[in-house]
């Protein structure tokens, strides 16, 4: 099969997937200024092709399912079947989400609310935020309300230079300026630096804990000590929870406000095959402001509190994506609390296992014992002979591993950077194989560079030309009826 | 080893200023654009604007990664190179020529002090 055709570039004008009787038009029902004056232009196959087209490309894929992906803070883990079979559960399924007294749907709520409470430390928590970014938005803006209501009007947020992209963009999106905090030798929050930008008018400071070179924050309590006696708040960004999930809190560490990622930490499916969900909680504090509604338990009954004057208001359709907080509370319960420690601790030792074993190979620009995810450089390899980032990561896909995060750190924190993150539902084996391809890899910029920049070799489509496809894009999008 | 004119000043940030009279015109290096790869697309400020020393005046966007383009010098952006909308290769391809951003009247030509000239330039790109 032909796999460079679009839908819309196969099948013939007039062919259907199923032969519908012709509609009978009253004339009446319809408004004339609301028909269409030629119909939709949609693809015009069989279903026989259309069932083609979609397996075919289903097969190109390169996911979780299917290959190791190591991309890190991405925390790319297995998604346990036995979530899918609880998600499907018809009566769970089925259930209209306007039904909004359904107390199982709502027990559901509940306890996973209980158990994100549990494991961040933590006294309330919203599910709306349908992702990461999304959950971001919400907690900057619950800093925002806060600030309000004591009538403050701070306009900075701060953000160490190695912090995930959405940082900054969700403190914009706000209404917050944004002032970035230099890093240490170590990939660390540097705490002078801190110091010198905190002034009555900083609002809050974004952290992610593990930070993204996978490096702990060791100085965190002096760091929100410095930030709440400046009158700001903490925001902790979940995406590195797993790291020390069930080890310790983020709560404890003194942040106010947090986001977790449930499609990273608690393996809800992403990557293309979410959605996410990216739930809030917060400290006492806050709570008034949480979007509505929130659960409540009333004795043995749960119920929907639409009556929160200082809510923010709603952020999604219903309560996110509920779908994600059954399978999330499915995989909390079957781990338990000594499961989640078990699951920080592989994913650390899984990293630090790779760390060790690439560390004569490739250079790591912070030069700190990492978490749950490292930073690797080849600057080592494009001074030698040329070779980049993009290179290796495109060599991996020939040896059958989604290539990391690159270009992340950005360039101005260190060069040619690759975060990999394993993460904890790797074999022992699966893990060694990646070690001796990144190792051979190694070798073969050395020895055959020209093998790396034309890399990859084995899959439908070469190197694509990012450049001149982000400069000059051709849009073969085109129907018959526009 | 990338190129480094002579006639150049330099911030720190990989941004050049070439200083003529009262204007200086800007532009990043060749071993910024060897870094950032393949650039795309620019966001450049108006004529009119007004740009500070040390402080972003507009987005550079490579395939790889987005950077903020530190302004070297401060004063009100007299010209734009309005090719660049149309052909941002023009930075990868001559950095200090045809890929040269915006032109600035200096507001405090006594700023220049806090620049490089190209061999104390040619030490940071080597570190």
């Amino acid at each position: 099969m032909n796999r460079d055709k679009l839908i819309f570039e196969r099948g013939a004008p007039g062919r259907r997937c199923v032969a519908f009787p012709a509609a009978v038009d009253s004339g009446t029902e319809i408004p004339e200024t609301m028909r269409r004056d030629v119909p939709p232009g949609l693809p015009e196959v069989s279903e026989l092709e259309l069932v083609r087209h979609y397996t075919a490309l289903s097969q190109m894929n390169f996911s979780i399912d299917t290959h190791f992906y190591p991309l890190g803070s991405c925390t790319m883990k297995y998604n346990p079947r036995v979530h899918e079979n609880a998600a499907r559960i018809p009566q769970i399924a089925g259930l209209h989400p306007l039904s909004e007294n359904a107390q199982p749907a709502l027990q559901i709520l509940w306890e996973m609310e209980q158990v994100l409470k549990a494991v961040s430390g933590m006294d309330g928590f919203t599910f709306q935020p349908t992702a990461g970014a999304q959950g971001e938005f919400v907690g900057i803006s619950l800093i925002a309300a806060y600030h309000r209501a004591q009538g403050n009007t701070k306009k900075i947020v701060l953000i160490p230079d190695s912090a995930h992209g959405t940082n900054p963009a969700t403190a914009a999106i706000c209404g917050y300026s944004v002032q970035a905090i230099k890093s240490t030798e170590r990939g660390t929050v540097d705490v002078e630096d801190l110091k010198a930008h905190l002034t009555e008018d900083v609002a809050g400071l974004m952290l992610t804990n593990p930070n993204t070179f996978g490096v702990f924050e060791d100085e965190i309590e002096d760091i929100a000590a410095l930030v709440h006696d400046a009158g700001g708040l903490l925001y902790y960004d979940g995406a590195n929870l797993n790291a020390f999930l069930g080890q310790c809190r983020p709560g404890d560490m003194g942040f106010d406000v947090v986001h977790i990622n449930l499609h990273k930490t608690f393996t809800t499916p992403h990557g293309g095959g979410g959605p996410g969900s990216g739930p809030v909680g917060v400290k006492q504090a806050l709570l008034p402001f949480l979007p509505l509604p929130v659960v409540l338990k009333e004795g043995n009954a749960f119920k929907l509190d639409f009556d929160r004057p200082e809510s923010i208001g709603k952020v999604s359709s219903f309560y996110g994506n509920f779908g994600m907080v059954i399978r999330a509370l499915v995989y909390a319960k079957m781990l338990g609390a000594e499961g989640m420690r078990r699951t920080s601790e592989m994913a650390v030792l899984n990293a630090n296992y790779i760390a060790a074993k690439l560390d004569p190979h490739y250079d790591r620009p912070k030069n700190a014992q990492p978490m749950h995810e490292m930073v690797f450089s080849a600057s080592r390899q494009k001074k030698a002979n040329g070779i980049t980032a993009t290179d290796i990561a495109k060599r991996l896909i020939d040896y059958g591993v989604h290539p990391p995060t690159i270009y992340f750190p950005l360039p101005n924190v260190a060069p040619e950077t690759m975060l990999i993150e394993p993460t904890e539902t790797e074999s022992l084996e699966q893990v060694n194989d990646f070690i001796e391809a990144m190792i051979q890899i190694a070798k073969e910029a050395e020895e055959n560079p020209d093998l790396l920049k034309e890399a990859p070799h084995a899959t439908p489509v070469r190197r694509l030309d990012e450049a001149t496809a982000a400069r000059k894009p051709i849009l073969r999008f085109k129907t018959n009826n526009p | 080893m990338s190129d480094i004119p002579e006639d150049l000043l330099f911030n720190s940030d990989h941004d050049w200023v070439r200083i003529e009279g009262d204007t200086g015109t800007c532009g990043i290096t060749d071993y910024a654009q060897g870094e950032l790869g393949d650039i795309v697309f620019l966001e450049l400020p108006e004529p009119g604007d007004f740009v500070t020393q040390g402080e972003s005046y507009g987005i550079i966007e490579a395939v790889k990664t987005v950077s903020d383009l530190i302004a070297p010098v401060s004063g009100e952006v007299v010209d734009v190179n309005i090719q660049l909308t149309d052909d941002a290769a023009l930075v990868n391809d001559e950095p200090y020529g045809e890929g040269w951003m915006i032109q600035v009247r200096l507001s405090d030509p006594s700023e220049t002090e806090f620049l490089m000239d190209a061999h104390a330039y040619a030490g940071l790109v080597d570190e």
